[in-house]
C-alpha cells in the first residue's frame, strides 16, 4: 500500500498532503456562508455588502459552456468554501510563531520561507488553503512605502485604496466564475506600490490548496501607481486528491501613468493521475488595466498543471501609449485540458500589444489557444502582433487555435501567425548522435521551442520553469 | 413568425404536387427551422454576423409563399458575357432554363425527381428552411472520364416583382470518375429587400476536378445565404473561389470534406465592399485522411461603413497525417468606419503535420503610396494601383485562364 502511494508521488512531487487542523466553513454556497467568511475575516459592512450584491447577482447568472474541454457540472453546494488552518485563526506576528507543520510543507515545495529571506531577497506571500500565513520581508518593503499584505489586512487598514480599485478591472457583473470568486473569495495578495517607485525585489506568493472538497477562491489586487514598477510572481501547487477541485481566483492589475506591473505565473497544480482521475480545475480570471497613459503590462505564464485550465489573463489598454504583452508556455500531458490564451483590447491611442504563445500538447490531453484582439474605432495607430505556435507529441491528443481578431480601426494594424507541427526526426536523431537519450532530447528541443517566453521570467523562475518542461513531458516520447 | 410560416407552408402545400413522402419530411424540417429560427450571435457561427437582426432591421416579415406555376420572361440581357457556355437560369427562385448545347447529350444526366433527406448532417436552422419551402431541384450527373467543353453558368436573377420574399434554391452535382465541371455563379439582382438561400451539394468522385466561381456584383439589397457542401474522394481537387461585393449582406459558407487520399482544396475569396455592405466567409475544411491538402486565401477591401468576416477553420482528424493546410486572410481599411473580423481557427488532432495560418489587417501602407507619387502618380491612381496588386494576387490564384479574364475585367485589375 506505502509503495503504492510512494509511486504516485513520484509522479506528482508536489502530491503529498499537510495534516493539520482546519476551521472550515459549512458545505454549500448560501448567504450564511457568505456572512461566516465575512465575520470570521472580521470584514467592515461595505465589504459584506459588495460581497452579498456579487452573490446576488450570481443567482441570476448561468455557468459558460462554450470552452472546449468540457467536464462534468460542479456542485457548487457540495464545497467548503473556507478552509484555515486553526492555527492561523490568530494570525502569527512572525515566522517562529507558524505552526512547524505548515512550515515543513513550505519546504517540501521548496520555499522555505526562512531560507527566502536570506537568500533570494523574494518577498514571499504564502496563502495555505485560503488564508495568507505569514508575509516575509516586510520591513524592507515598508520602508519604501509598498504595501504588501494579505487582501484581508488590506480591506481593514486600507480601505480606501480596496475601495477605489477592488472591482474595477474585474466588476461584480462579470462572468460566473468570476462573480462567483466576488462573493466567496477567501484571501489574497494586495500590493499597492507609491509613486515614482522601483519595486526593489521580486514579490511572490505561492498558494497551495491542502483541504480536500475546498475550492480555492483568492483575489489578488496589484496598484502601480504613477511612474512605478514591481514584478510579480506567483507559483500553485495542490495535493493529490482523486476528485477534482475547483480553483477559481480573480486577479485585478492597475497601472497608472507610467508605471509598469510584471506578473509572472508558474502553475502546476496537481494535473490528475495517469487515467485523468483527480486533479484541479483551474477557472480563473485575471486581468490587468492599463488605466494611465505610457503604462505597460505584462503577463508571462507557464501552465504545466491542473486537469482543466481556462484563463485568459488580459490587457484593457485604456491610456494613451499603453502596452500589454502576453507570454505563456501552456504544456498538456496525459488526459490534461487547456482552453487558454489572452485578449487585447486597444482603446487608447498608440497602443501596442504582443502575443507570444507556445502550446504543448502529448498523451491524450487536448490544447487550446483562444485569443481575442480587438482594435476599437478611436485606438488609432495601435498595433498588434500574435505568434502562436503549436508542438504535438503523438495523435492521440489535440492542438487548436482559435483567434479571434476585429479590427475597426484603418490607423492600427494587426499580424497573426500561427503554426502547429511536430518534433522533427531530424533534430531528434541529431541530438541523439550526440549522447542524448530520447527523454533529454525532446526536453532540450522544446525548451529552445519555449525560449522565446522563459526569457520572460524572472531569474529563480526561469530555472524552475525549465525543470518544470522537462518534469511534465516525461514519458510522452517512445 | 410561427403563423405565417404555417399558412405559407400550407399554400405551398397545396399548390404544388409533391409526393406524401415528400410532404411529411418537409413538415419535419419546417417543425425544425421552426424551433430554431433563424439563427443568431449567440450561435458560434453567427458571432459576427447576426442574420435574425440584419433579416429584422432590413426586411422585417417575410413570405415564404413563391408562387410557380407561371413562367418568368427570360431577359436576353443579362446573356452578356462573351464567352460561350451552358446555361441554369433561375428568375425570382424558378428555374426557367436549363441548356448544354455545348456537351454530349449522353454524358450528362438532369435528374429531376431527388428525394429530400430525412435529416441534415449539419446543424443549420436554414438549410432546414431550405428543406421546408424548396420547390423543385435537380441534381446534375455528369458522367465518367467527361470534361465539360464549355462553363457551366449558373444565372440568378431577380426582378422587380419580387419583394419581401424569402426564395430557396438548391442543386446538387454529382461528377463521377475523371470527370470536370467548371461553373459560375452570376448574380444579377433587381429586386431590394429579399432573403435568398441557396444550398449546393458538390460529390467529387474519384479524379475529378470542381472548378466553382461565385460572382455577386451587381449592387442590390438583398439578403443572401449560401452553403455549399463538398464531399471529395480520392484525388479529386476542388477550386473555389468568391468575388464578394454588390449584395447588401451575404455570406457563403463553404464545408469541405477531404474524404480520398490526395484529394486537395483551394478556396480563395475577395470582398470588394463599400457603402454598409456586410459580407462574410465562412470555411470548413475537414482533412479525413492522410495525404490531403487546403489552401485558402482571403482578401478585402473595405471602403465605407463597411465590414468583413472570415472565419475560417481546418480541422486535422487523428487519421489524416500529412496533411498539408494553409490559410491567409488580409484587409486593407480605407475608412474610419470600415471592419475587419477574423477567426481563422485551427483543430488538430494528429502530430505530422503542417498547418499554418496567417491575419493582417491595417491601412494602406504610406511608404509606398509615397512611392508611388514621388514618381508623379497622383494620391489616387497611387491607391487604386496598389489596392490592384493587392486583389491581383487572389485573382490570380483562378486556374481557368478564360474565366480568370473574365473576372479580372469585372473587377477591372489589370496585370
Amino acid at each position: 500500500m506505502r509503495e503504492k502511494e510512494l509511486e504516485k508521488l513520484k509522479d506528482y512531487k508536489y502530491g503529498f498532503s499537510t495534516d493539520i487542523e482546519t476551521i472550515k466553513a459549512p458545505k454549500g454556497l448560501n448567504e450564511e456562508v457568505i456572512k461566516f467568511i465575512s465575520n470570521i475575516k472580521k470584514e467592515p459592512d461595505w465589504m459584506l455588502d459588495w460581497r452579498l450584491k456579487a452573490f446576488n447577482r450570481l443567482k441570476v447568472l448561468k455557468e459558460p459552456s462554450w470552452q472546449k474541454p468540457k467536464y462534468p457540472k460542479i456542485d457548487y453546494q457540495d464545497i467548503y468554501y473556507y478552509s484555515a488552518p486553526k492555527s492561523a485563526s490568530e494570525k502569527p506576528k512572525n515566522l517562529e510563531d507558524l505552526d512547524p507543520k505548515i512550515l515543513e510543507t513550505y519546504n517540501k515545495l521548496g520555499i522555505p520561507l526562512q531560507e527566502q529571506k536570506r537568500l533570494n531577497g523574494i518577498a514571499v506571500d504564502a496563502v495555505f488553503d485560503s488564508v495568507s500565513v505569514a508575509t516575509t520581508f516586510k520591513d524592507k518593503l515598508t520602508e519604501k512605502g509598498i504595501i504588501f499584505c494579505s487582501i484581508s489586512e488590506a480591506i481593514q487598514k486600507y480601505p480606501d485604496l480596496v475601495k477605489k480599485y477592488l472591482g474595477s478591472v474585474i466588476p461584480i457583473t462579470d462572468h460566473y466564475f468570476a462573480t462567483l470568486n466576488s462573493a466567496v473569495f477567501t484571501d489574497g495578495s494586495f500590493v499597492y506600490v507609491p509613486p515614482n517607485t522601483r519595486c526593489p525585489m521580486e514579490l511572490s506568493t505561492y498558494f497551495r490548496i491542502n483541504a480536500s472538497d475546498t475550492g480555492q477562491f483568492e483575489r489578488t489586487l496589484i496598484i502601480a501607481d504613477k511612474g512605478s514598477y514591481v514584478s510579480y510572481l506567483e507559483g500553485c501547487t495542490a495535493p493529490m486528491r482523486d476528485e477534482n477541485q475547483l480553483h477559481a481566483a480573480n486577479v485585478e492589475l492597475v497601472a497608472l501613468d507610467d508605471a509598469e506591473i510584471k506578473y509572472s505565473t508558474v502553475q502546476n497544480w496537481y494535473p490528475g493521475d495517469k487515467e485523468g482521475k483527480g486533479g484541479i480545475y483551474n477557472f480563473v480570471t485575471k486581468r490587468g488595466l492599463c488605466k494611465g497613459n505610457n503604462s505597460k503590462i505584462s503577463w508571462t505564464q507557464v501552465e504545466t498543471g491542473s486537469a482543466i485550465t481556462w484563463k485568459y489573463p488580459s490587457c484593457v489598454l485604456k491610456g494613451d501609449n499603453s502596452i500589454g504583452e502576453f507570454y505563456s508556455i501552456a504544456i498538456t500531458n496525459n488526459y490534461q485540458k487547456a482552453d487558454t490564451g489572452t485578449k487585447m483590447i486597444h482603446l487608447g491611442k498608440n497602443t501596442k500589444s504582443k502575443i507570444i504563445s507556445k502550446g504543448i500538447s502529448a498523451g491524450f490531453s487536448d490544447m487550446t489557444y483562444r485569443g481575442l484582439v480587438d482594435i476599437s474605432t478611436k485606438a488609432n495607430n495601435s498595433s498588434n502582433y500574435t505568434q502562436c505556435d503549436s508542438l504535438l507529441m503523438g495523435n492521440k491528443c489535440g492542438a487548436h487555435t482559435v483567434p479571434y481578431i476585429k479590427n475597426k480601426n484603418s490607423e492600427s494594424n494587426i499580424a497573426h501567425e500561427a503554426t502547429t507541427s511536430k518534433i522533427s526526426e531530424d533534430q531528434l536523431h541529431y541530438c541523439q548522435q550526440r549522447g542524448l537519450n530520447s527523454e533529454e532530447a525532446v526536453g532540450l528541443i522544446v525548451n529552445g521551442f519555449c525560449k522565446e517566453v522563459l526569457q520572460q521570467l524572472p531569474m529563480e523562475f526561469a530555472v524552475e520553469a525549465q525543470k518544470l518542461v522537462g518534469i511534465s513531458l516525461e514519458g510522452s516520447v517512445g | 413568425m410561427e403563423t405565417q410560416l404555417k399558412n405559407d407552408f400550407e399554400k405551398m402545400v397545396k399548390t404544388s404536387s409533391f409526393s406524401k413522402k415528400d410532404i411529411d419530411k418537409k413538415k419535419i424540417h419546417l417543425k425544425e427551422f421552426i424551433k430554431k429560427g433563424f439563427p443568431n450571435r449567440k450561435l458560434e457561427n453567427w458571432k459576427f454576423s447576426d442574420i435574425s437582426q440584419i433579416i429584422k432591421k432590413n426586411i422585417g416579415d417575410l413570405n415564404y409563399y413563391n408562387d410557380y406555376s407561371l413562367p418568368n420572361k427570360i431577359e436576353s440581357s443579362i446573356f452578356k458575357i462573351g464567352l460561350e457556355h451552358n446555361k441554369i437560369v433561375f428568375i425570382n427562385g424558378r428555374i426557367e432554363k436549363i441548356e448544354f448545347n455545348y456537351e454530349d447529350k449522353n454524358k450528362i444526366n438532369i435528374l429531376d425527381k431527388v428525394e429530400l433527406e430525412d435529416k441534415t448532417k449539419f446543424e443549420n436552422s436554414l438549410i432546414d428552411l431550405n428543406n421546408a419551402f424548396i420547390n423543385k431541384y435537380y441534381k446534375i450527373v455528369v458522367k465518367e472520364n467527361y470534361v465539360l467543353k464549355k462553363p457551366l453558368i449558373i444565372y440568378h436573377t431577380t426582378n422587380k416583382n419580387l419583394n419581401l420574399k424569402n426564395i430557396n434554391l438548391r442543386l446538387d452535382f454529382l461528377l463521377k470518375e475523371n470527370s470536370c465541371l467548371k461553373l459560375i455563379d452570376m448574380s444579377d439582382d433587381l429586386s431590394e429587400k429579399n432573403f435568398i438561400n441557396t444550398i449546393y451539394n458538390f460529390e467529387l468522385g474519384k479524379d475529378s476536378i470542381l472548378k466553382n466561381y461565385k460572382i455577386d456584383q451587381k449592387t442590390n439589397g438583398n439578403i443572401k445565404y449560401s452553403f455549399n457542401n463538398i464531399e471529395q474522394d480520392l484525388n479529386s481537387v476542388s477550386e473555389t473561389f468568391i468575388l464578394s461585393s454588390g449584395s447588401s449582406f451575404i455570406k457563403n459558407e463553404i464545408n469541405c470534406n477531404l474524404n480520398g487520399k490526395y484529394s486537395s482544396a483551394f478556396i480563395n475569396g475577395i470582398f470588394s465592399l463599400n457603402e454598409k455592405r456586410h459580407h462574410e466567409i465562412r470555411t470548413s475544411v475537414n482533412h479525413l485522411i492522410d495525404n490531403t491538402k487546403s489552401y485558402q486565401l482571403i482578401k478585402s477591401v473595405l471602403e465605407n461603413d463597411s465590414k468583413s468576416v472570415y472565419q475560417g477553420k481546418i480541422f486535422v482528424n487523428s487519421d489524416a497525417q500529412k496533411t498539408d493546410g494553409y490559410q491567409l486572410s488580409k484587409a486593407i481599411l480605407l475608412s474610419e468606419n470600415a471592419e475587419f473580423n477574423a477567426k481563422p481557427e485551427l483543430e488538430i488532432y494528429a502530430d505530422d503535420v503542417k498547418c499554418s495560418h496567417g491575419s493582417a489587417s491595417g491601412s494602406l501602407n504610406q511608404d509606398s503610396i509615397f512611392y508611388l507619387m514621388s514618381r508623379g502618380l497622383n494620391y489616387k491612381q497611387a491607391k487604386e494601383l496598389l489596392i490592384n496588386g493587392f486583389l491581383l494576387d487572389v485573382v490570380e490564384k483562378i486556374t481557368d485562364s478564360e474565366i480568370r479574364n473574365l473576372i479580372k475585367n469585372l473587377i477591372g485589375t489589370k496585370e
